[in-house]
């Protein structure tokens, strides 16, 4: 079935479904990984957008059970230069095509998606449609232009759980207070902004009870659980437009340790008072360099982010620049001077991606001892 | 961190000779280190006994040493030279296992030299195979079960507690030579025998065979502060149980999951680590169950390998130049990365295409050996292809492979229909070179992908994508021509389908589908290799092509040139090949001229992204090539100096009005085709041996009747003497005939008079097409019949009179006026009962370029490609010969140890693989060094097996007395025995294996033999002369199979015993 992928600027990509008929809306993104697309179609930082795969090969190795990084798919439409229709690895139990049709994810193949990635890197991250039901260029870029936009939109608020739960070794099990608490040796509190479950299985592994609360839990109700530590968790689009959490984060600070990634580590930066500003293009792969400042060493890092934090704009007193991007210099981690409170860009949890960064939760451990 | 300034001079030592296992890559990762650190200020010396590689040219190192890569030679250079460091890890596993065997010597601690990158407790962990196990279990990482003996007996006592199949492999091998999989006691004690014969210290691992396991491979790089980054991760198709150098092998690896990606770059990050490689690259491979994914780790490569060169081609990230920039301290976040300039070097290179490599074998030069793949690698070659699907890439390899295969069957050249079920069905499951289009057949035939998992032990991964092209094929061949709508021809070409495939399936031709297509605006896009997948702007032109939408191809109005590279290594088309064509780029660079190369061998020098302004890699075909020139439309294109694989291209791209720069196609058709030749030296009244051309065997038999037997016979438009033979008789002729067919049906079969015991000539000329300057004359040392690839030889002659040496370049200079070269060529000559006989003449560049610039300082390829640009010789400063005053002698390299069964005997199709280069000046003393740096050791004391022909009988009687004289005892066969005692030589008689024991191979056995000198007529006359051949290559003797062979190696020891080898930089000599 023809696909066409609009973009507001005006660039049509041609594409043929291999999910059936759909339409669907959002900002146009890549990720640049070779491996782990289960992992990125159910990271929920993706929520309003459409990604593609710089790799052109996809659905090789299948869907697998434990690979879930969140319970859904979570962008709107799935992009592939081509599309494997016949996995093979010992873990798969699902083709991706089927995981997708079960998420009513439209998935599109036949795209020149090195030429839509050069188009994105040259002219910047824009707003696109896919669809297989309007098939006119002229109404699909319209339709493309007046469709919402990331900047501004709280989508925080989509993703996040509704109540609160725990984690157990088969995962997600519902409740609150620690109540499916394991006996782990510290009580640590999620803020789930659109949490992978990577960071709770982590965190588990390391010692950790685990009480995820929705992003609009108040201070009081975190700090009344008497957690050993706080952990921010990624999450999708604007970290400017989420409304009411950088005030909760600045009522944490100071009480007890955080840690933040990704989006928890923009609205760390939010709280301590600087501001946040859109990439051209953001950065999303399995490649990124970053260097720890403390200890020179480089770690090879996951990355899915389209904001950063205005390294500017933050107080040198206040504030210590920690981790840094050796791509473009960007702002990579930070750690507050005063307060026992540090954070990362990037992600640490990997999923996919490298391991390079797992000593960050032990010192986040080290930090609650 | 800067670079150290603790040191000043950097000793590195290459591979040497081209080998099964040890090709180009390593003159590609050489050049590259040297290059990297001489831009650091770094002085570089440089010991490589291969004339034909760029590292050894001249202004590359500051100090060149070509000489044997000995323990002793190095010691010599280190003597000499000084060095402040050692950098062991560029050379291959021959640097490597040299560069070990000095430390042991002490020479490194005597003179104070420092080895980079490993040391040697770290070479030893890795390569040790009791130490690397031990080193794995400590960190948690599984191996194979196994164990390591140092005799049979107790590989036979170990073989119950593993179990069969057991895998045999060799410590300290090249490419696991000598390894294999033994599947009872008696293939056990077989191989356990030859593997601990061929080990350097006599170990060899049994270890729990693997086979069907998928099989991985990673590239690390490490820096002196632990950053440690992925380069690449490289899944093979074939499974365990074949060796990776004879797998087809993919880049990025396609079935595996994140997690399990993770698992095992994780476990490459640990074992780097562990093992203490300080900085650069390595290689980790891996096997994994297909069932359970259960990880295991087979071996670590503790510098850089043919894997990484594969991996850098594939990625465009350097390894090599990295390597050596972290060798001297620099980190990986200090080197900018060259692409993007605006990045470092530590990062992960990400790929948005596929990469295949796939491996070129010759077995058709070796019909003796059995056709099949093992742990023991036994390709020559490899070819890699760039596409954005699999499918693409897999078929754009199998048209690169220079087999006359134009991608995934459907070329006419199927001939597996009518094979019986049973026999395709042993080929499935016994890998062997041909296994790819036994695939095909079975998939035609209908077979299950099931059905092919369970034979083959491929991932099914794989096999689904041979399905859809088999499925896509029959929907073309449904479609018809007609059908072929723009939708569906885009579909099909972005599955790698070649015009010729779709004409051969539509009934049409291939130029009917590249009409259709330029009629539909259906043209290939370029994309390039970039290390990011487009994340960041790419400045450096590395392209490949496809069917895509948008195209990235820069293409400007300058002046350029395009060179046609040599595409895979095989015997008869090598490094010297691609050594002309990188000398061709440099000198257009020169010149001020873009240069643009297209080549499909990732080993190479030529396919480095900095060594031409614009790389394209390609397939060498007619299609692929004539789309970049449509799209670049240069000013010329250079054909001559790729082989074979371009000149074959001349005539059709001359035909589609493509502008071939220097001598014409039609000059060198006149050269190649039998009738015009004959015409061309009546002309100029020069002599050929009689000879004739046969179409059928009724011509053949008439010809070689009125030229007299023996004659020569052989298929026209070959190159290496593929299928030619002497053949003594009628029943030769027919036999010849009847397998020729085959070879080749289009073009005609040569007969020529054979020139018994001729002395045979090379000359290289260069032409301006008005001035011939003779470039070199090489005197063969092994008598006409032997390929001039085979056959040692030495610059400047050493027997011919100055008449006949003048009237040689006088025929040179006439043919070359006649036949207007503009540029390289290359004249076989024969001298018999003096007289001058011409044997062939070739336009172009020929395989001893390198060699003869080597040993004249003169650079032949690169003044060639001037002349073809319009230059002229005096203007280039050439206007005389160059006279040396040293000796320059080249020797050949042979495969023999990889093949079991195979003769030894060197006759007209030619076998070896590669070329050292002994340069002295004293002809003896380069001798001596040819035959160290081919391996062979020279025999000093002891007993020498005289074993001869009748005809050689008369030849070898002074070579005896001068033996004895040596102090040499002499051991010899009945009839030779009997010939030297008639002539009062002093020798013993030895039993043949058919005499009754002791024969000679128990003396063998026993050690005390020291060299073997046999000759026989023809091949395999008997048994028992085969067999002494075959000893000394199984023993390490010194063997030689002429006289003529024999006699130079005698004159060498001699002047051995008077004079010390002394070693002397190239440098030194111009």
């Amino acid at each position: 079935m023809k696909a066409l992928v609009a973009l507001e600027d005006g660039t049509i990509f041609e594409g043929e479904s291999f999910t059936g008929a759909g339409e669907a809306f959002g900002e146009i993104v890549f990720n640049t990984g070779m491996t782990g697309y289960q992992e990125i179609l159910t990271d929920p930082s993706y929520k309003g957008q459409i990604v593609t795969m710089t790799y052109p090969i996809i659905g090789s190795y299948g869907i697998n059970m434990e690979d879930m990084e969140s319970a859904r798919v979570q962008p709107g439409a799935f992009l592939v230069k081509e599309y494997n229709a016949i996995p093979s690895n010992f873990r798969s139990t699902m083709t991706l095509a089927a995981f997708l049709r079960q998420y009513s994810i439209l998935g599109v193949e036949g795209i020149d998606t090195r030429a839509l990635t050069r188009h994105i890197r040259q002219a910047g991250a824009m707003k696109g449609v896919v669809s297989t039901k309007t098939l006119e260029p002229t109404v699909l870029v319209k339709m493309a232009q007046e469709s919402e936009g990331l900047v501004g939109r709280d989508l925080v608020r989509e993703v996040t759980c509704h109540q609160p739960y725990g984690w157990s070794k088969s995962g997600p099990q519902n409740g609150d207070g620690f109540s499916t608490a394991s006996a782990g040796k510290y009580k640590v509190v999620v803020m789930d902004y659109g949490l992978k479950y990577n960071q709770l299985r982590i965190l588990a592994e390391k010692g950790c009870t685990i009480q995820v609360l929705p992003a609009d839990a108040g201070p009081d109700v975190i700090l009344g659980l008497e957690p050993d530590g706080i952990f921010l968790s990624n999450g999708p689009g604007d970290p400017a437009a989420v409304e009411g959490v950088v005030e909760t984060v600045r009522e944490l600070l100071g009480k007890k340790p955080i840690f933040g990634i990704c989006l928890g580590h923009q609205l760390l930066g939010l709280a301590y008072g600087g501001i946040t500003y859109k990439l051209k293009f953001g950065h999303r792969g399995s490649n990124q360099p970053v260097k720890d400042l403390e200890t020179g060493r480089i770690e090879i890092t996951s990355q899915n982010h389209g904001f950063c934090v205005d390294l500017e704009s933050l107080d040198p007193d206040e504030v210590e620049l920690t981790h840094v991007n050796l791509n473009d210099g960007s702002l990579e981690g930070m750690r507050h001077k005063k307060f026992p409170a540090f954070s990362v860009q990037y992600h640490p949890e990997n999923a996919p991606g490298p391991h390079d960064s797992l000593y960050l939760f032990d010192r986040f451990v080290e930090m609650m001892e | 961190m800067p670079k150290r300034t603790d040191i000043k001079k950097i000793l590195i030592i290459g591979s040497g000779p081209i080998i099964i296992s040890q090709a180009c890559e390593f003159d590609y990762s050489g050049t590259q280190a040297v290059k990297a650190l001489k831009e650091e200020g770094y002085e570089v010396v440089l010991i490589n006994s291969n004339p034909a590689t760029i590292m050894t040219d001249p202004e590359l190192a500051d100090k060149t040493y070509i000489e044997p890569i000995t323990p002793e030679m190095v010691a010599k250079v280190i003597a000499k030279e000084r060095p402040d460091a050692l950098l062991p890890t560029l050379g291959g596993q021959t640097g490597l296992n040299t560069a070990i065997r000095v430390a042991e010597m002490g020479i490194l601690e005597k003179y104070g030299v420092e080895l980079l990158a490993a040391d040697i407790n770290v070479i030893r962990k890795a390569e040790g195979r009791e130490e690397f196990r031990a080193a794995m279990q400590k960190i948690g990482l599984k191996v194979p079960e196994s164990a390591i003996v140092h005799t049979v007996q107790d590989a036979l006592a170990t073989a119950e507690e593993i179990g069969f199949p057991i895998i045999v492999r060799p410590s300290f091998t090249l490419g696991g030579t000598g390894g294999g999989v033994a599947y009872n006691m008696q293939e056990l004690e077989a191989l356990s025998t030859v593997g601990i014969d061929l080990s350097l210290n006599n170990e060899v691992m049994l270890e729990r065979s693997l086979l069907g396991w998928k099989e991985y491979e990673l590239e690390v790089m490490r820096d002196k502060n632990d950053n440690v980054v992925i380069i690449c991760p490289i899944e093979n198709m074939d499974a365990m149980g074949v060796h990776t150098g004879d797998s087809v092998t993919v880049a990025p690896a396609q079935t595996l999951t994140d997690r399990e990606y993770q698992l095992m770059r994780n476990a490459s990050i640990d074992i780097m680590r562990e093992i203490g490689v300080e900085t650069g690259g390595s290689n980790v491979q891996f096997a994994v169950n297909p069932v359970d994914g259960e990880l295991m780790v087979i071996e670590m490569n503790p510098r850089v390998s043919r894997s990484s060169a594969l991996a850098s081609k594939a990625t465009g990230f350097p390894i090599a130049k990295i390597a050596a920039k972290l060798a001297i301290g620099y980190t990986l976040d200090e080197i900018p990365n060259d692409i993007t300039r605006e990045t470092y070097a530590s990062f992960e290179p990400t790929i948005d295409y596929c990469v295949v490599k796939i491996p070129r074998w010759t077995f058709e030069k070796f019909p003796e050996a059995e056709d099949i793949l093992t742990t023991a690698m036994k390709s020559v070659g490899e070819t890699m292809a760039i596409g954005r699907t699999f499918k693409e890439a897999f078929q754009k390899g199998l048209r690169s492979l220079e087999i006359g295969r134009m991608g995934f069957g459907n070329d006419g050249k199927d001939s597996l229909a009518s094979m019986e079920e049973a026999e395709l069905e042993r080929k499935l499951v016994t890998p062997n070179s041909q296994r790819i289009f036994v695939i095909y057949e079975a998939l035609r035939r209908g077979r299950s992908v099931e059905d092919l998992y369970g034979l083959t032990s491929i991932d099914p991964w794989f096999l689904n994508n041979f399905k859809q092209l088999v499925e896509t094929e029959e929907a073309i061949a449904a479609a018809g021509f007609h059908g072929l709508t723009k939708v569906f021809l885009r579909k099909i070409k972005q599955q790698g389908f070649s015009d010729f495939q779709i004409g051969h399936l539509t009934g049409t031709t291939e130029n009917d589908i590249r009409e259709l297509r330029f009629k539909q605006d259906l043209l290939p896009v370029y994309k390039l290799v970039d290390t990011c997948a487009a994340e960041f702007e790419a400045y450096t032109p590395y392209y490949y092509s496809t069917y895509e939408t948008e195209d990235e191809s820069r293409i400007d109005n300058t002046k350029k040139v395009i060179i046609l590279g040599g595409g895979p290594n095989r015997i008869g088309q090598g490094i010297e090949f691609d050594y002309c064509c990188v000398h061709a780029s440099f000198a257009l660079r020169e010149m001020g001229i873009e240069s643009i190369m297209v080549n499909s061998n990732p080993e190479t020098v030529s396919t480095d992204y900095d060594t031409s302004d614009k790389l394209y890699f390609e397939p060498l075909t007619r299609e692929d090539v004539l789309n970049i020139i449509e799209r670049e439309k240069p000013d010329g294109v250079i054909v001559q100096f790729g082989g074979q694989t371009p000149l074959n291209l001349a005539v059709t791209l001359a035909e589609a009005k493509v502008p071939i720069v220097g001598t014409s196609p039609d000059s060198i058709d006149r050269a190649e085709d039998r009738k015009r030749f004959q015409q061309f030296l009546q002309k100029l009244n020069l002599r050929q041996p009689a000879n004739g051309t046969a179409r059928t065997m009724e011509e053949a038999l008439a010809i070689a009747e009125r030229v007299g037997y023996p004659v020569v016979v052989r298929p026209s438009y070959v190159l290496g003497g593929r299928a030619m033979r002497i053949v003594y008789n009628e029943k030769g002729i027919r036999e010849f005939m009847a397998s020729a067919i085959i070879v080749s049906s289009e073009h005609p079969i040569l007969i020529d008079k054979f020139l018994k015991d001729a002395v045979e000539i090379d000359v290289d000329a260069i032409s301006d097409g008005e001035v011939t300057i003779i470039g070199g004359i090489m005197e063969h040392i092994e008598e006409a019949g032997i390929h001039s690839g085979d056959s040692a030889c030495v610059l400047p002659p050493y027997s011919l009179s100055p008449e006949m040496i003048e009237e040689i370049k006088e025929a040179s200079r006439a043919m070359a006026q006649e036949l207007n070269v503009i540029g390289l060529m290359n004249v076989q000559f024969a001298v018999k009962d003096n007289e001058l006989y011409i044997l062939e003449v070739n336009p172009r560049a020929s395989r001893t370029v390198p060699f003869v610039s080597k040993a004249t300082g003169v650079p032949l390829a690169k003044l060639a490609t001037k002349v073809m640009m319009g230059m002229k010789l005096a203007d280039l400063g050439l206007i005389k010969e160059i006279e040396v005053s040293h000796w320059a002698v080249k020797e050949a390299v042979f495969p023999f140890d990889r093949f079991a069964n195979v003769d030894t005997l060197l006759s007209p199709e030619m076998k070896s693989t590669g070329e050292v280069m002994g340069l002295d000046s004293s002809v003896g003393i380069a001798f001596a060094k040819s035959q160290l740096a081919a391996g062979q050791k020279l025999p000093t004391q002891g007993n020498v097996l005289i074993s001869v022909r009748d005809a050689d009988k008369p030849a070898v009687l002074p070579l005896a007395r001068r033996l004895l004289d040596l102090g040499f005892s002499i051991l010899a066969t009945s009839g030779t025995a009997a010939y030297l005692a008639e002539h009062n030589v002093e020798c013993t008689m030895v039993n043949k294996i058919s005499q009754g024991r002791p024969h000679l191979l128990d003396k063998v056995r026993d050690n005390q033999i020291h060299w073997i000198i046999n000759t026989s007529m023809g091949s395999r006359t008997t048994e028992d002369s085969y067999t002494i051949r075959r000893s000394a290559l199984d023993y390490h003797l010194p063997y030689t199979t002429t006289t003529s062979g024999a006699l130079s190696m005698v004159q060498a020891l001699e002047t051995v015993c008077e004079k010390e080898i002394q070693v002397k930089a190239i440098q030194e000599y111009f």
